[in-house]
């Protein structure tokens, strides 16, 4: 890599500035892109996000972490090199790290989605020398479809399991899917309930104030009644089926991830009953896009198919090369986000 | 296409088989009858002829989306299936043909052959024009492979559903030789040889079994029943008629009024198998009597009496009005069970199924027929169809030939209850040099009119009286069968033979032809027994 930012077993480091960029190792000063826990790791001596992430990291990490709010746009320094934090759109707090050095810009993208959703800030395409990209989906196999017509699909298989007595479950990540779906479903008037884990997140997301009138948590006492009519949303370490029908009779488990895409990830996923393609991460063409609009002629992969993707931009007139990254590609894991 | 999408979709997100059966009965009734069949031709997997090589079909996709072949191979091996990279790579978002199934195989039926390049833009067509999961389809369609997880069986179960007709000949009509281009719905599913009235199904037959390791290698997959000696009969009774039909489907209704009698009992509905059988005297099964009453064309009350005819039933071949050929023996068995059971007829019974365990068993069984007047045994498959015509492998009939000696009549004695004061038990003889020795005593066999002129006989040339016994010259040969023989130190022949009885009266046979003990030695050494 070049000299403004480089890969360590600590993780992707910046030199002069002397700090680190999602770090999965313990260091002095991390700059985190997102509070998705492989990127926001335990152990770092001061921790520096935006407001949202901070909030998110003191909810996961604990309320002792030291940390520093950090607002998009907003620079900041240390020895002299110039970081600031851009909209990923990945899930509500994301960023891009932006790090410029005597004239020299870098960006590291984190995970980010190009398609806007109502939770998270939207991404902004940020001009620099060299990108650090994601390519969890990085194969054109990958072309999501509308979210707003899977989130259409949603409500119709919510009517078929109704008219059928069955209680609807959708499976998504607590940080980032889930509020994309609590505020797309109410946004159509679907009553929802939510697991413990994602109403307590939901505190510290202000962009889905808009919709809380829809959304109650399913607690202990909640009647099962109400389910002829609610969607429950649950994470997907709470999603086992024989739990969720001890308490709620025979339910419809639907899970939302882009790995629906593939009918064999579909299959081999136990125990549900649809897949909904819904991804918090860019396609193909949404990761072609960043890196075209970036004007970025160093590529650096990271997640998934780094490899296959570095190559294709090698061929392709890009100076591109894989990283080999401790990030898990979030949604390949179940446990990843919890 | 849009229905058959809906359905496949509908079967992928369905576990349960009666949901699934449920989906393609819904789907048989919502579209027409050519699309239906076509589809059904497809789970059974006669699709089209793939028109080209599948590797080209990376070539077209790589071109196409002006991306390097590597990179769809690297797609082809992420996702596992080319159906699916396809369509992920190239379909549209949404569905912009509305061309109809059978259209569009139509369209692939006709590909082969074609020049490569108007088959190239036929088929990218469908792929940029089909939304995703349509895509798919049509790529299962074009490679020949369209496996949906629906077993034929299924589908035979839904088709019976939706046409209301008997499931096995939905099997059989599935099995056959078809295709959606040479037949259509009706032809294959619409059976025209719904019974009706009189009209009997075709009899299944038995194969004589040679070799009981076939079925004694696995006892519980069979089941034994007495191998009747009588007239086969198909008891058809519908529209509170009944109609007997004998094995050359000549109708002998009139023959047995008394069965028919029996049947204004049962249930309509209903056709049954078995073994039309006169009983004697000792109520056993007797085919001199049966052969003497056919003979009578005119069934007087005094027929009806000598000569009682029965039916053993064996088998059940509609019940309710429905073909239930189909269903395996057991569970034909169990339906004419209850049937027999709920509606007890004393000239309609039930013959007996038996299960046997070995060998052993089963020449017990044998030798239990015989002695009921059967002739041997029918070994049938426990999960066989009532099939029709003659067929190995699934039923067989056993029959022991019994060893028969001509031996000569030296006592009698009175008989008992319905024959007392007739000399109706003899014993038997063969020679040995020039005595007879007795080595056996029968008393079954004759006719009444036999037994009458025998008995006159008797009483007129008695040599002496041992209390109920005569002992009567030597003149009368009789042919006598039995089923065993082995040596005893309690008979005077040294020899004890199973089951003797009277074949026939064999009055064209000289005194000196009868048989010896050294014939039954004979047998006896050549382990016969
Ligand atoms: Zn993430
Ligand atoms: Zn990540």
């Amino acid at each position: 890599m070049g000299a403004l930012l480089e890969l360590t077993s600590k993780g992707i480091y910046c030199p002069p500035a002397d700090l680190y960029l999602d770090p999965w190792r313990p260091v002095e000063r991390a700059v985190i892109t997102h509070a998705h826990s492989d990127h926001a790791r335990w152990g770092m001596k001061q921790y520096i996000a935006t407001p949202i992430t901070v909030d998110l990291m003191h909810k996961r990490l604990g309320k002792n972490i030291q940390t520093q709010r950090i607002s998009y746009k907003e620079t900041f320094f240390h020895n002299g090199v110039q970081f600031s934090l851009h909209p990923a759109g990945h899930v509500p707090g994301s960023a891009q790290i932006r790090v410029e050095y005597k004239g020299e810009v870098w960006v590291f993208t984190g995970d980010f989605k190009i398609e806007p959703d109502a939770v998270s800030d939207p991404f902004e395409s940020v001009p620099c020398h060299s990108m650090i990209t994601e390519c969890t989906f990085g194969l054109p196999i990958y072309r999501w479809p509308k979210s707003s017509t899977i989130l259409h699909s949603i409500a119709q298989w919510h009517e078929q399991n109704k008219a059928q007595n069955l209680t609807t479950v959708l499976v998504g990540y607590s940080l980032g899917k889930a509020q994309r779906l609590l505020a797309g479903l109410s946004a159509l008037g679907i009553p929802l309930r939510v697991h413990s884990t994602i109403a307590d997140l939901n505190e510290s997301i202000p962009t889905l104030r808009p919709y809380t009138s829809f959304i109650r948590e399913w607690t202990k006492d909640t009647p099962n009644e109400v389910f002829k009519n609610d969607i429950l949303i649950v994470p997907p370490a709470a999603a086992d089926r024989t739990t969720l029908e001890k308490r709620l009779g025979p339910v419809k488990i639907g899970y939302c991830s882009g790995w629906m895409q593939l009918r064999g990830y579909k299959n081999r996923t136990t125990n549900i009953d649809k897949g909904f393609v819904l991804s918090d991460h860019a396609d193909w063409n949404g990761l072609l896009q960043a890196i075209k609009q970036s004007g970025a002629q160093n590529i650096y992969t990271t997640h998934g198919y780094s490899s296959t993707f570095a190559q294709w931009l090698s061929e392709n007139g890009w100076k591109a090369q894989p990283l080999q990254t401790e990030f898990i590609s979030a949604e390949t894991d179940v446990m990843v986000d919890e | 296409m849009k229905t058959l999408v809906h359905l496949l979709q509908t079967l992928e997100e369905t576990s349960a088989t009666h949901q699934k059966k449920e989906a393609i009965v819904l789907y048989l009734s919502s579209v027409n009858e050519i699309e239906r069949l076509h589809t059904i031709a497809l789970f059974c997997q006669r699709t089209p002829k793939r028109p080209v090589k599948i590797a080209l079909f990376k070539q077209w996709i790589a071109e196409y989306l002006a991306l390097p072949l590597w990179l769809i191979e690297e797609c082809h091996h992420t996702v596992g299936d080319l159906s699916e990279t396809i369509s992920l790579l190239v379909s549209s978002e949404t569905t912009e043909i509305t061309t109809s199934l059978p259209d569009i195989l139509q369209h692939l039926y006709e590909l082969p052959g074609k020049p490569l390049e108007e088959i190239k833009s036929t088929i990218i067509y469908y792929w940029t024009h089909l939304d995703s999961y349509s895509c798919f389809v049509f790529n299962k369609l074009l490679s020949g492979n369209f496996r949906v997880g629906v077993s034929q069986n299924l589908i035979a179960q839904a088709i019976a559903v939706y046409t209301q007709q008997d499931v096995g000949k939905i099997h059989s009509a599935l099995m056959g030789n078809w295709s959606p281009i040479t037949h259509t719905w009706s032809e294959l599913f619409h059976f025209t040889d719904h019974k009706v009235g009189s009209q009997p199904y075709p009899f299944y037959l038995a194969y004589p079994l040679e070799d009981t390791t076939l079925v004694t290698n696995n006892t519980d997959d069979w089941s034994a029943e007495y191998k009747w000696d009588g007239i086969r009969l198909q008891m058809v009774h519908r529209g509170q008629q009944t109609y007997l039909w004998s094995r050359g489907e000549e109708l002998i209704t009139d023959r047995f009024p008394e069965i028919v009698a029996a049947f204004q009992a049962l249930p309509d509905g209903i056709v049954l198998d078995g073994e039309l059988v006169v009983w004697d005297e000792q109520r056993t099964c007797s085919f001199p009597y049966l052969q003497k009453r056919i003979q009578r064309k005119n069934v007087t009350e005094k027929i009806l009496t000598s000569y009682p005819a029965y039916v053993m039933v064996y088998d059940i071949l509609e019940y309710q009005t429905k073909d239930c050929r189909s269903l395996p023996y057991v569970e034909r068995r169990a339906i004419l069970n209850t049937l027999l059971s709920s509606y007890p007829q004393e000239r309609i019974l039930l013959s007996k199924a038996y299960s046997f365990s070995n060998m052993e068993s089963l020449n017990q069984l044998q030798l239990d027929a015989v002695q009921a007047g059967a002739e041997g045994l029918m070994i049938k498959r426990n999960q066989s169809e009532y099939q029709y015509g003659r067929k190995r492998g699934d039923w067989w009939k056993w029959k022991k030939e019994p060893f028969t000696v001509d031996a000569v009549l030296i006592y009698a004695m009175q008989g008992s209850g319905r024959r007392a004061g007739w000399y109706t038990d003899y014993t038997f003889a063969v020679w040995n040099g020039d005595q007879l020795v007795p080595f056996a005593k029968a008393y079954s066999g004759l006719s009444d009119s036999e037994i009458k002129e025998l008995d006159a006989w008797i009483k007129k040339n008695t040599l002496e009286k041992f209390g109920p016994v005569r002992s009567v010259p030597a003149h009368h040969v009789f042919e006598i069968a039995f089923e065993g023989i082995a040596l005893s130190s309690r008979h005077k022949s040294g020899i004890a033979v199973r089951f003797p009885r009277i074949l026939r009266w064999r009055k064209d046979k000289p005194l000196n032809e009868a048989n010896t003990l050294d014939d039954l030695n004979a047998m006896l050494s050549n382990g016969l027994s």
